[in-house]
């Protein structure tokens, strides 16, 4: 083998696996207001990502237009090759993608049991058994109305119930929103835990140690477009930076 | 008065409210889930009445066949008419939606007269009970016919049984989560669309059945759903909108008022109703069972 053999093969980038979501060009609409200008983001499987920006810029209308909640939207989403773009949010979640918004959604109409089993069951999604043995709140609670749960054990069947449909793509909007640290610290070691699972997440934060401390990658949101990539490693050197776009 | 008139009179409100608990739960159910008033619903009842008339006039069908028959074409007329009109108008401003089942209400009557007249040569027509109905039972205390005692006792079952089904099953669940947030339920893989479009078929199938119960007790004729619709409509003002168990109890209780009421103090029959209504409104905007708008 000669050396210019050697110069090119270097040259040929590594290969990465395709991204289990792709999102090209994305632009959304509230009535007449433009709030999402040409969004461009990936997530690989198994990573963890994260969007950070101030209120406002952005990051949860990505999340609900990836999901189809959100219908006013152009550009390309692609989850594990397909377009999904025009599928209705029902379809989205039978492909793999979860999401858990920021409000939680725990219906006060249901009880506790019931908001765990709403989700349709698919394979190798979690069970109730599964979900109780990790959360015996969830089993004592059981009967009572969704609603009467603390926030942070509202965020955490938040997260376990859509477990039930088996996701591969976790979108979590700020989990740790309006929780005490010790919950913080709880919800982070479960969204790791799901990784090591091999799901990935899609994060939504503006608690920035919160994302520091998991994602692999973070995209800073300045209104509705994004502005700046950093990842992991430079995470910490640029914190005041990441800072700086958080700060009001 | 004595007590057995009073007795008799609350049967009888009995009667007028388990019509009312049957029309009011579908509405209830229907307002539920779609947030929509189907203004239609008077109509339909009319049309579960007149399917039963016609089953047996076409094909000698009797009471018990036209029992389930007319509620399942109703309900099935109902989906398609949510499916293909009732759908567009969501998101909509709610007075379009008042206007297309209004709508809905006069073609219907009209066609139903229409065809009444045309293939049936009569306006109105009487529809027979069931011989095993026919008849008094003699409960002791009061004497009351077989029929109208079959037409509570029915109704309290199918009224139970649809509460329990909303309130306690995993279909309720999913029906009581779709109306809760039906963009989160339909984000965790759930077709809500195709939930609304059920919802609907049950409700107005509720307003069939009640058609058909009354056939035998009113005549059958195209505008029998006008007047009753109307107080109806009170008394899901009365009980709250969206409350399934306050609907049946409303129903059943307003009835029994206005008809003791009406014994007492005859001259009052027409507006006790009204009068309970508007006093409701009152003390209570949001009906007695109701949560207060905004908190639901």
């Amino acid at each position: 083998m000669t050396a210019p053999h050697a110069s090119l093969l270097k040259a040929t980038p590594p290969v990465s696996p395709p991204p289990l979501l792709q999102v090209r060009d994305l632009n959304a609409y509230y009535g007449q207001s433009h709030v999402l200008h040409g969004i461009n983001l990936h997530v690989q499987p198994g990573e963890i990502v994260s969007l950070i920006g101030r209120n406002g810029a952005g990051k949860t209308t990505t999340l609900r237009s990836i999901m189809g909640a959100l219908r006013t939207r152009t550009g390309s989403v692609t989850f594990d090759g397909q377009d999904i773009l025009r599928l209705p949010s029902n379809r989205v979640a039978a492909r793999g993608l979860a999401w858990v918004p920021e409000e939680r959604a725990i219906m006060s109409t249901l009880t506790v049991r019931e908001n765990l089993e709403l989700p349709p069951a698919r394979p190798g999604g979690w069970t109730t058994e599964r979900a109780y043995e990790a959360f015996p709140v969830l089993r004592e609670r059981g009967h009572h109305p969704g609603s009467k749960l603390s926030g942070g054990e509202q965020q955490m069947l938040a997260i376990v119930r859509v477990l039930r449909s088996a996701p591969r793509l976790l979108l979590l909007d700020e989990p740790s929103e309006g929780l005490a640290p010790v919950i913080v610290q709880r919800i982070g070691d479960i969204i790791q835990e799901l990784r090591a699972d091999g799901l990935s997440v899609l994060l939504v934060e503006q608690n920035l140690k919160f994302a520091t401390r998991l994602a692999d990658r973070h995209y800073v949101f300045v209104d509705g477009e994004i502005v700046d990539e950093v990842s992991r490693a430079d995470a910490l050197a640029r914190r005041e930076d990441l800072l700086k776009y958080l700060s009001v | 008065m004595n007590t057995q008139l009073l007795l008799i009179q609350v049967f009888n409100g009995l009667v007028n409210g388990a019509f009312y608990a049957l029309l009011s739960l579908g509405l209830a159910v229907i307002f539920g889930m779609l947030r929509i008033v189907n203004f239609m619903h008077g109509a339909l009842y009319m049309l579960g009445a007149f399917a039963a008339f016609a089953l047996g006039q076409a094909f000698g069908l009797g009471f018990w066949p036209a029992l389930i028959l007319a509620p399942l074409i109703v309900g099935a007329l109902g989906m398609v008419l949510e499916r293909t009109l009732l759908s567009r108008l969501y998101g909509l401003e709610p007075s379009y939606n008042l206007l297309l089942t209004f709508g809905l209400t006069l073609l219907t009557q009209d066609l139903v007269k229409q065809v009444m007249l045309s293939q049936f040569a009569v306006s109105s027509a009487p529809y027979t009970t069931p011989d095993i109905l026919t008849g008094v039972v003699n409960l002791g205390f009061v004497v009351f016919p077989k029929y109208r005692l079959f037409v509570i006792a029915l109704t309290l079952v199918i009224c139970l049984v649809t509460w329990f089904v909303i309130e306690k099953t995993r279909v309720g669940a999913i029906i009581r989560a779709s109306t809760e947030n039906p963009s989160v339920t339909r984000a965790f893989g759930i077709d809500v669309s195709k939930w609304v479009t059920g919802v609907f078929g049950v409700g107005v199938g509720l307003a069939g059945l009640a058609g058909v119960l009354a056939a035998p007790i009113y005549s059958v004729e195209p505008y029998m759903g006008a007047e009753l619709i109307i107080t109806t409509f009170a008394v899901v003002v009365i009980g709250g909108l969206g409350s399934i168990m306050g609907s049946i109890v409303t129903g059943f209780a307003v009835g029994v008022l206005a008809a003791v009421g009406a014994a007492i103090y005859p001259p009052i029959a027409n507006t006790l109703v009204f009068i309970l209504m508007a006093f409701v409104l009152l003390v209570r905007p949001s009906g007695l069972f109701g949560l207060p708008e905004g908190t639901r």
